[in-house]
């Protein structure tokens, strides 16, 4: 399959089509004019952004510095200048937007403003409530988010959360939480004798607990590469 | 309505079988029918307790099994008409029990006695676990030590996972009796005190059981020591959590070294 195709000329195709274009009739002095356009903006930001724009310039008399002078400071705006009208070509710089000629009037839709769609709030991080205490042998996994136990966790029980651990009771087992490489996550508790503490593979056991922070209501968490226990409150 | 009590603990040698014997026998001198089933199949001793081993001709095994029939296997107490035990196999091993076999016997015994106290064996495993299975509470017993308050907890837990109850979504009623509680030893902080093993395993106290020479002598003669020695010490601790069983509210009393004072001890005796 090597035959070779013969490259074939393209012919280029001339198409019309005609659009609705929003008119602009600026009038004298052309500073009030202005701030009649800078009233609609305030009052619906972003109207005319994305919609083509002619300007008639019919009813003021501009040199073409003038001209240039309004479409750049509609530019400023935020609004961009398809076309102009009214005008004689001649003389025109021609930086400036072409001139149309041949308008017919129509009914503009009046279309409300795409409003900005409002993203919903992300889900909330799914949490696990315990009700009950967590005794010595059970062992409660969440990699979902939090977990919060509202009575204590005994000595032998452990507790795996992808996200924080809260425990309202007495910690005895132990806890692990960001399993899943949170850095953030943290372990509170009302009272801790942990017998080990965990954030994202940072450990400590009870060993290298501070005498002073048992039975006290402490948090855990990392700072660096750390594992910091600090008591709450 | 019947009851199904388990009387279980977790760790060994903390005082089950003592317990299951004295609370049964306390149930039943308050007129109430009480059978007491030995759950430790091959290391059986509740008839040792009780003073049955040479009455013992069938056992839990052969019912379940369907060798022997229930009132086969029930051996009436000799000192109370309402106690009953059901002993248990010595030559088997637990692997002999099966779910279906201690869930007919259980619902056969449910509809002969006010109470089922099932003597659980030490362990997590298949014996202590068909013995808690169909219980609708449970005597957690521990000692005032760390080791036993954490087996303890350990079994709570289970009770709360592993019974039909549980499964069910019911709350299975749990009390927890202290045993073997020195009040010397507790006086000097040698052992864990009522507050933090309460705290500890979060469950209402049944009762205090003070440690006492008395539960050895009980268990020598082959009596429940509510029986034995109904005005001793641990005795009248069995007979009143025996009564919080029933429901009675009774007055929880700490068990305190007694000290005679001086006059006491120089008057103590009274001559004839």
């Amino acid at each position: 399959m090597d035959a070779k195709v013969e490259p074939q000329r393209q012919v280029m195709r001339l198409r019309g089509r005609s659009y609705v274009a929003f008119v602009f009739s600026p009038f004298m002095p052309i500073m009030n004019w202005l701030e009649e356009i800078d009233a609609t903006l305030a009052h619906s930001p972003g109207f005319f952004a994305g919609r083509p724009i002619v300007l008639d310039l019919s009813a003021v008399e501009l040199s073409s510095h003038g001209v240039a002078h309004l479409v750049s400071s509609l530019e400023t705006r935020g609004i961009r200048v398809l076309g102009l009208e009214g005008i004689e070509a001649g003389g025109l710089d021609s930086k400036l937007p072409p001139v149309l000629s041949g308008g017919r009037g129509c009914v503009v839709e009046q279309v409300e403003p795409k409003k900005v769609e409002v993203q919903p709030p992300p889900p909330a991080a799914p949490s696990l409530l315990l009700r009950n205490p967590v005794r010595s042998g059970q062992r409660i996994v969440f990699t979902e988010g939090d977990v919060t136990v509202l009575g204590s966790v005994g000595s032998g029980a452990e507790i795996v959360a992808g996200g924080s651990i809260h425990v309202y009771g007495t910690l005895r087992g132990r806890a692990m939480a960001g399993i899943n490489g949170n850095s953030d996550a943290r372990i509170y508790c009302q009272k801790i004798e942990a017998e080990l503490l965990a954030i994202d593979g940072y450990y400590q056991t009870a060993e290298d607990i501070g005498e002073t922070l048992r039975r006290q209501p402490a948090q855990a968490w990392l700072d660096g590469d750390i594992l910091r226990i600090t008591p709450l409150n | 309505m019947a009851k199904v009590l388990v009387v279980t603990s977790g760790k060994g040698g903390v005082g089950k079988t003592t317990s299951t014997a004295a609370l049964g026998a306390a149930l039943a001198q308050r007129g109430e029918k009480v059978v007491v089933v030995d759950f430790d199949v091959g290391l059986r001793n509740l008839d040792l307790i009780m003073g049955a081993e040479r009455r013992v001709v069938f056992d839990l095994i052969n019912v379940a099994q369907g060798v022997a029939k229930l009132s086969q296997a029930l051996i009436r107490d000799k000192r109370l008409e309402s106690l009953w035990l059901l002993p248990a196999s010595q030559t088997r091993d637990k692997d002999a029990l099966t779910d279906e076999g201690v869930r007919d016997i259980i619902a056969d015994l449910r509809t002969k006695f006010d109470w089922i106290i099932c003597d659980s064996p030490a362990g997590i495993e298949r014996g202590a676990t068909l013995a808690m299975r169909y219980a609708d509470e449970a005597v957690v017993v521990t000692n005032p030590e760390v080791s036993s308050v954490r087996d303890a907890d350990r079994i709570i837990g289970m009770l709360d996972s592993k019974t039909v109850k549980a499964e069910k979504g019911e709350q299975l009623k749990k009390h927890v009796l202290i045993t073997r509680y020195d009040t010397s030893r507790a006086a000097r902080g040698e052992m864990l005190n009522i507050d933090d093993i309460l705290e500890i395993l979060a469950v209402p106290l049944l009762g205090i059981i003070p440690e006492s020479q008395d539960v050895l002598k009980a268990s020598n003669v082959g009596s429940p020591v509510t029986l034995n020695n109904a005005s001793s010490m641990p005795a009248r601790a069995y007979i009143d959590a025996a009564r919080r069983l029933s429901g009675e509210t009774v007055d929880m009393v700490v068990p305190t070294e007694q000290r005679r004072g001086f006059m006491n001890r120089l008057l103590g005796r009274r001559a004839a």
